[in-house]
């Protein structure tokens, strides 16, 4: 039987807002995947190291304060220092059309940005995120 | 009702006309845009009626559904506070006295997330935050910075901050002194609501017991030494932006309420002392009538819990003064043009709802901090309101509506029956300790997303009414400058101060936690040593440790 596909929410940094996070990871947990929700204030290492331990297959992060372009690149870049290339990096929060397109570039698989639906992140996840192959 | 002969009615034309002599009106007469002549306020028939007499009562008379003041409007608009920081004490300065330039009439702060969790500048978990979504404060060095050429004695400040309340109102104190400005001269609000951090917006610092002292501890201080200072500023806004529903909004901040008070009863202050200034904070979401509704309900409820309940004697004890924020949650990135006309919508709520202080989102707020001209637009809504709509010549106009009594009545139920499901638990403190509010708060958060995603709901521009082409405004972008020049201002005035100083007062801090005495007087000796706000933090962090997230999905 094929296992199912396990996907971290996380929420980085100092900011609080987790309705987005939650929904997003309820409404995950609902499609059938396996959900690892971080909690708050977590730093980059927390959700790296979070991910290593719990053999995700993605990574979804939530950032509504701005920090996104500290933080995204950082999970990216400690990702890589582990050797880790095959798990996909998602996220949405307030962001910047032009942001987006340089997190991008930069590693990020997509980032959904306010009044994405649920289906709309649903669909992408099902497309875009496979199951990785686990040592 | 003009033949009325009763008491209550001529006792309350007696009262308010002496109120009036005191607040004169800001016009001789009021009247439409045609010339009709408008009454100060509308009355039922009857309004001996004991029913009306219970319900709704007259302005400025318990139970205050009408508002607080005889003559709300007539006499002075709302305070217009558009909340604002970003960057460094400097830009923020200068956006401070930009809004002073266009008529806003008192200031509120936006602190950084560091700042609001306790942390300074130069500290790991501060990366990538400094100055981004609010103004970087670490020492009272920022805060002379931050209101340079601002008058304390004339304008009134609010503060967005909760876990480090204490640590800014000091800083506000000490500049204040330094500046010879007497402190029953200077006002404001800090917003020192803990409850509702744990309950939604999650920037907390200590367990909910000690952070409980330090709001008790903050009520004393503002009581006897800075009696022109609202302590806290009891906030629904945060629990409605979490995805609460308006009676959720309602019950859980009036629940948050009832705990300030009694933990401050508990301490030994006297209820009439304290209670005249407390204030509170709504949010003002889409769905007018419910909103205005919420606000009569707010006011009822609270004059009744605070003299039944709590059995306070003066009136300015029973009466709910508040602040409102239209829906930052309600605004949409896509076609952001339609959020001014949601943001006037929820603005006339506000109004006719009779707030004492309103905030008005700016158009571009679900893509980055405003810009000066969105929030040139945001300010001007609530201008145009005031000195153009009309609604504010006369109080309360919505008194009377069928519509509008029967949904006050029932959001008033509402919120009482989870206000009796708090107590049997044990109070609020207890209710956050089981995450009782947060997963009442999930549940209905997530109800609503399913609606949108069904189009049980209709979100103009984003689930209905879309458009392909994009627009695209101006965004207010933070220099990544803000970071490094934060820090190195904060080494100079860590090695330019004293810094045995420094220790000892902190030191003392620490030693205080174990006694039952009041904590603000020694944080405010730290605070004009240029302790930061990370090192008093700190200090408290070790003694009193962390609060976790409960991570309820």
């Amino acid at each position: 039987m094929e296992r199912k596909i396990r996907i971290l929410v996380g929420k980085p940094g100092l900011d609080g807002h987790d309705r987005g996070a939650k929904v997003v990871a309820r409404a995950l947990r609902d499609a059938g995947y396996e959900v690892v929700y971080t909690g708050l204030h977590q730093t980059p290492e927390m959700i790296v190291s979070t991910a290593i331990q719990e053999d995700v297959d993605a990574i979804s992060i939530s950032i509504l304060s701005g920090a996104h372009n500290y933080i995204f690149p950082e999970v990216v870049q400690q990702l890589k220092d582990k050797g880790i290339t095959d798990m996909c990096i998602f996220g949405g929060g307030i962001i910047p059309e032009e942001d987006v397109l340089e997190l991008k570039k930069q590693g990020v698989a997509e980032i959904f940005t306010p009044g994405t639906p649920l289906t709309g992140i649903l669909d992408w996840v099902s497309k875009n995120v496979k199951a990785r192959e686990l040592l | 009702m003009e033949n009325s002969s009763s008491n209550k009615y001529q006792n309350w034309k007696q009262k308010t006309s002496e109120w009036v002599k005191k607040h004169p009106e800001r016009e001789k007469e009021f009247v439409s845009i045609s010339n009709r002549k408008i009454d100060a306020v509308y009355l039922p028939q009857n309004p001996e009626d004991p029913e009306y007499q219970e319900k709704i009562g007259f302005p400025g008379e318990y139970p205050y559904t009408r508002g607080v003041y005889p003559s709300m409007y007539r006499g002075k608009f709302w305070t217009m506070r558009q909340f604002a920081g970003f960057g460094s004490a400097r830009d923020t300065n200068q956006r401070f006295h930009y809004l002073l330039e266009h008529g806003q009439t008192g200031l509120s702060t936006a602190f950084h997330f560091p700042t609001l969790m306790g942390y300074d500048s130069d500290s790991p978990r501060a990366r990538g935050e400094v100055g981004v979504c609010g103004v970087a404060i670490d020492t009272l060095k920022d805060m002379e910075i931050l209101f340079d050429r601002i008058p304390l004695d004339k304008v009134t400040t609010s503060m967005t901050i909760n876990p480090p309340a204490a640590v800014l109102l000091c800083m506000y104190v000490a500049l204040a002194d330094q500046q010879g400005i007497p402190r029953n001269k200077i006002g404001g609000t800090l917003q020192n609501d803990i409850l509702k951090e744990y309950i939604a917006q999650h920037s907390y610092v200590f367990p909910p017991q000690p952070s409980m002292r330090l709001i008790v501890d903050t009520f004393e201080f503002c009581c006897n030494e800075v009696p022109r200072f609202h302590p806290i500023s009891i906030s629904g806004y945060h629990i409605r932006e979490a995805g609460s529903t308006a009676v959720q909004e309602l019950a859980f901040t009036i629940a948050d309420g009832i705990a300030y008070v009694q933990a401050a009863i508990e301490r030994g202050l006297n209820v009439d002392d304290f209670a005249p200034k407390l204030s509170f904070f709504w949010d003002v979401h889409n769905d007018f009538f419910e909103e205005i509704a919420k606000m009569r309900a707010a006011r009822r409820m609270w004059a009744k819990i605070m003299r039944k309940r709590f059995g306070a004697k003066k009136e300015s004890s029973w009466q709910m003064r508040f602040h409102c924020q239209t829906a930052g949650v309600s605004l949409t990135a896509q076609q952001p043009y339609n959020n001014v006309v949601r943001v006037t919508l929820q603005a006339l709520a506000a109004v006719m709802g009779g707030t004492q202080s309103l905030h008005t989102n700016s158009l571009d707020e679900t893509l980055a901090l405003p810009s000066d001209e969105a929030v040139q637009i945001a300010l001007r809504t609530q201008q145009i309101i005031a000195n153009e709509s009309g609604v504010t010549s006369t109080v309360d106009p919505l008194a009377g509506s069928y519509y509008v009594e029967k949904l006050t009545d029932d959001l008033e139920a509402e919120a009482n029956h989870y206000i009796s499901k708090i107590d049997t638990l044990g109070g609020m403190v207890r209710a956050v300790e089981l995450a009782y509010p947060m997963r009442e708060i999930a549940e209905a958060s997530f109800r609503f997303q399913h609606q949108i995603e069904k189009n049980e709901k209709i979100i103009v521009g984003v689930n209905d009414f879309t458009s392909q082409n994009g627009t695209t405004l101006p965004i207010l972008k933070i220099n990544d400058q803000v970071e490094k020049e934060q820090i190195a201002a904060l080494k100079k005035v860590k090695a330019e101060r004293d810094n045995q100083q420094v220790q000892a007062t902190l030191q003392t801090i620490k030693a205080k936690t174990e006694t039952s005495e009041n904590l603000i007087p020694y944080i405010l000796e730290a605070v004009k040593a240029y302790a930061s706000v990370g090192e008093i933090m700190g200090v408290l962090r070790e003694v009193w440790g962390e609060y976790r997230d409960p991570c309820v999905i």
